[in-house]
């Protein structure tokens, strides 16, 4: 009986490329959240597996070279004068993007709101400090090259990989970031302007946030294992 | 369609999520500023890192007041991953020996570094 059934309703179908876009839009929805929402959480997905896959790859690499890892402890202290502190400047890093989540968790939490003022600002705020976490970012890179020689083939420290799986990673990361404040900029910019206003629906802004908060969620993940590990 | 995915929630649940990842993250860099070694400081590692990308995940991306739907299709294929990192490490084990094999142990000569700091 069932096959019965959908020969009868096929046979009602549209075919060719109108039957395409009938079956691809017939109303039939999995997910009750705005489709935007739902598109940038997919989109978020597969930036997991590509962030998975270079995290994979430094773990392979790490795991099978002779030569000793370089010291990312070491690598990364910083010196303010005295005795260099390990790692001090990651550590900033961290705190900066983290901060830069909070705000941006409130201007979420303001859009809602539909104060369209404090949503614009926090998010101008939340855009900043991932400016001063790319600006760090690009003095680090700086010192890595010009200061310790370190090259994506080579580096004085100890295995060749270190390099490649550095750039590689957080180049691709601070990618993101740098993309995510564009990002942040045009969206405030049109809160600022009101277009949110008449519909009053602020759902943008937190479809702008998951984004934001991936950001910092692969950083974590980036820290625990490059930096720390 | 903008009231089903509406996701409003108090104020103070965000802060107290804000303290708690500032917390989590000093002691992460404490873990590398003492100087822990070996499975201690792999697994505090974890864990803190663990933590932090659950309350991001949960609480700032509102993961916890989806729909169990949304939740299952976004976090199930992750764990495919593990399969992967799996696969991945024994085949780094199998190049490292193989490695040694042919090349014995290394022959690297390291300018600087030559006392161990921690």
């Amino acid at each position: 009986m069932g096959s019965n059934v959908t020969e009868s309703q096929t046979a009602t179908l549209p075919e060719g490329l109108q039957g395409l876009t009938h079956d691809w839009s017939s109303d039939k929805q999995a997910f009750y959240v705005p489709w935007g929402k739902a598109m940038m959480w997919f989109f978020l997905l597969s930036d997991t597996f590509i962030f998975g896959c270079f995290l994979t790859s430094y773990m392979n690499v790490r795991m099978s070279t002779r030569v000793p890892w370089p010291n990312p402890s070491e690598v990364f202290a910083l010196s303010f004068g005295g005795e260099p502190i390990p790692l001090i400047l990651i550590a900033i890093m961290t705190f900066v993007l983290i901060t830069s989540s909070g705000t941006m968790a409130l201007a979420v939490n303001y859009g809602y709101k539909q104060d369209r003022a404090k949503t614009a600002a926090l998010m101008f705020v939340t855009a900043a400090f991932g400016a001063i976490f790319v600006g760090m970012q690009a003095f680090e890179w700086t010192k890595l090259i010009v200061d310790e020689g370190i090259r994506p083939w080579g580096n004085p420290m100890g295995a060749p990989q270190f390099g490649a799986s550095f750039f590689m990673i957080t180049g691709f990361h601070g990618l993101h970031v740098s993309i995510g404040v564009i990002y942040l900029a045009v969206v405030a910019l049109k809160v600022l302007k009101g277009d949110y206003e008449a519909s009053g629906n602020y759902e943008i802004v937190e479809i702008t946030g998951l984004y934001w908060h991936f950001v910092d969620l692969v950083w974590v993940f980036i820290f625990a294992f490059f930096y720390l590990w | 369609m903008a009231s089903e995915g509406h996701q409003e929630h108090p104020l103070s649940i965000y802060l107290w999520i804000w303290v708690l990842l500032f917390v989590i993250s000093t002691f992460s860099y404490l873990v590398d500023y003492i100087g822990f070694e070996g499975y201690l400081r792999w697994s505090l590692i974890i864990v803190f890192m663990l933590a932090k990308a659950g309350l991001i995940i949960a609480i700032f991306m509102h993961m916890i007041w989806e729909r169990l739907a949304l939740i299952y299709a976004i976090l199930a294929p992750p764990l495919l991953l593990s399969f992967f990192i799996g696969f991945m490490a024994i085949e780094g084990d199998y190049t490292l020996l193989t490695r040694l094999n042919f090349f014995g142990e290394t022959n690297f000569v390291a300018q600087h570094h030559t006392e161990e700091v921690h």
